[in-house]
């Protein structure tokens, strides 16, 4: 070894001034040696787990591709057929529907959470408290059971005279008691998203706005909220992504979205495996479709930033593969 | 300046408290209209909390800053002072142009929405009106063909001048300029001070927090030393700069200058 016979030679120095010597001595050859040899053992262990890697996923088509009960001419016959088709729109509805909600009523609690107001920060975090701390499915099945707790719904003067009244059951249908339960739920996180965005974008912009003699309201809205949305569009799209797997949960008060129509479907035939695949092929393609658009909302807010954009997909494989214009360096150094 | 006009902005006894710590003890200050007063002081002396004070960023705890004798931020009523609503201060802000240490341009924005977002939406200009208006000032400050870059694709010294001309674009009567060159390379400082220079030729009134002792020098009309929240001594800059009677401003000019020729050489 390299290091070794230059510490004997020079008995008094330690293995760092060796190494930095090492770094600029003029044998280079011996470096690169050094340097292969590290990179040989790197090398096998490399291929070793992408090898591993390549046999898992071989196994797992395969086990998909001939088990017994996989029957994919099942699957086929049920991916596009009008039962499936409407559970897919109506799993798209309930997303757009509760995250709609759960923006609005997550900015909200989030202008309420850095208001200057103790009751609008109580009210908030009281809310936050609440949906955050109790399991989704719980809600989903409290407010399709509000008209046992509540058969009436009424709007007026606490404790005094009320003025409107409805019946709970025919306000609060099943697929009503969904939306509710989604949308409520989704506000109490996306508020700690919008939060964590407003509060990203400097003190200086709203001072800058305020010296200019914007209002409140318009420097929130003009020089805040665009700035923030660079921070909130990256974990709004995980919580729209969760949301459409989310309103699954709803099967529990038979709402024919996706899931509850496969099985409904199931129940009769009994080829659970089939539909459970058809399911997910949409589950997954919804969501491949999602990141997809994710992605570009991201670049667009991002303007004025030139970092923390994400490469897509295509830009990846361009690089693996060196097409486009940009050649990864390594491949320029071997060329000169 | 006019020893006969009225001053347009007059700051009287105000004070500031920061938990116990007292960062501004009843300041008076009167500044007269086309006057350049440059504030010096070593950091923590509550001469950028003054500044701030004037356009009522900061809310002080005692006194008032009257422009053009209407008290700013506040309103007397009965004896006692009352916040003004949000509203009203903004409409009073419109007549203070701020330049900050930091630029503060709109991240999100290429230079000329930075220029006309605050006319069209506050003023009320029409859009046309207010892009003429905002191609002028890029090219009063030396920034033509920039009006669609974007504020972290340019210097600081460019970030700083386009800063001035967001808040020129608003026709202030009055401009504050909080430490302008503090965060600047030493190379771009040069650029900024002669547009405030020329600022200051037009007869803009101007406050002017700043540590460049050569430009208060050459455009103050008066120069403010303050330390431990007051105002130590006040004069011409023949008098404060040259001919200090106090003994803190003496020490902190040589302080200065000491530190300027280390630099220098």
């Amino acid at each position: 070894m390299r290091t070794k016979e230059t510490s004997e030679k020079e008995p008094g120095r330690g293995p760092l001034t060796t190494q930095l010597q090492l770094a600029t001595s003029p044998s280079i050859k011996a470096v690169k040696a050094a340097r292969n040899g590290r990179s040989t053992l790197s090398t096998v262990a490399g291929w070793a787990i992408r090898i591993f890697v390549v046999i898992v996923i071989l196994e797992v088509i395969s086990k998909f591709v001939s088990a017994e009960a996989m029957r994919w001419d099942v699957v086929g016959s049920y991916l596009f057929s009008p039962k499936v088709l409407s559970g897919v729109g109506l799993t798209l509805f309930l997303t757009v529907v509760a995250m709609v909600l759960g923006s609005v009523i997550g900015l909200l609690l989030a202008l309420m959470k850095i208001s200057n107001s103790l009751l609008l920060n109580v009210a908030a975090d009281g809310y936050i408290w609440l949906f955050r701390g109790t399991p989704l499915l719980v809600q989903l099945l409290f407010w399709y059971n509000l008209a046992s707790f509540l058969p009436k719904l009424t709007m007026g003067v606490p404790f005094g005279p009320q003025l409107l009244e409805f019946d709970t059951n025919t306000v609060v249908t099943a697929m009503m008691a969904a939306m509710l339960g989604l949308g409520l739920n989704e506000g109490a996180y996306m508020s700690e998203i919008f939060r964590a965005g407003i509060q990203s974008v400097d003190h200086g912009q709203t001072e800058a706005a305020a010296a200019l003699g914007m209002s409140r309201r318009n420097a929130m809205r003009r020089i805040v909220l665009p700035q923030a949305m660079r921070v909130i569009v990256p974990p709004t799209g995980n919580q729209v992504i969760s949301m459409l797997k989310g309103t699954s949960l709803v099967s529990i008060v038979a709402i024919s979205e996706l899931l509850y129509t496969v099985q409904v479907i199931y129940a009769r035939t009994f080829e659970t495996i089939p539909l459970l695949v058809v399911a997910c092929i949409w589950y997954l393609f919804l969501t491949t479709v999602l990141s997809i658009g994710q992605h570009y909302i991201e670049r667009y807010y991002s303007k004025g930033v030139n970092r923390n954009v994400p490469d897509s997909y295509l830009t990846k494989f361009k690089k693996v593969f060196g097409l486009g214009g940009r050649q990864p360096f390594a491949t320029k150094e071997i060329a000169h | 300046m006019n020893a006969d006009s009225d001053p347009i902005i007059q700051i009287e006894n105000l004070s500031k408290h920061y938990g116990k710590l007292q960062v501004l003890r009843g300041v008076e200050l009167n500044v007269y209209p086309g006057e350049v007063v440059c504030i010096i002081g070593p950091s923590g002396s509550g001469k950028s909390t003054l500044l701030r004070c004037v356009n009522h960023l900061e809310k002080p705890d005692g006194g008032v800053v009257r422009l053009q004798g209407e008290t700013v931020g506040v309103r007397e009523s009965r004896g006692s002072l009352v916040e003004l609503t949000p509203a009203e201060l903004a409409r009073q802000r419109v007549d203070i142009g701020m330049v900050f240490q930091s630029f503060n341009l709109f991240g999100h924005m290429t230079v000329l929405e930075n220029i006309i977002e605050a006319p069209i939406q506050v003023l009320g200009t029409s859009r046309s009106k207010a892009q003429e208006h905002a191609m002028q000032l890029l090219e009063w400050v030396r920034l033509e063909g920039k009006e669609n870059t974007y504020p972290r694709q340019l210097s600081g010294g460019q970030q700083q001048r386009a800063a001035i001309a967001r808040a020129l674009a608003m026709r202030p009567k009055v401009m504050l300029f909080d430490e302008p060159t503090s965060a600047l390379d030493p190379e771009t400082v040069g650029e900024v001070l002669s547009i405030m220079r020329r600022l200051a030729n037009e007869g803009l009134t101007m406050m002017v927090v700043t540590h460049e002792i050569d430009f208060a020098r050459e455009v103050a009309d008066r120069v403010v030393f303050m330390d431990g929240g007051a105002i130590v001594e006040m004069g011409t800059p023949a008098e404060v700069l040259d001919r200090p009677k106090e003994d803190r401003t003496r020490q902190f000019l040589s302080r200065i200058l000491k530190s300027n020729s280390a630099a220098q050489s």
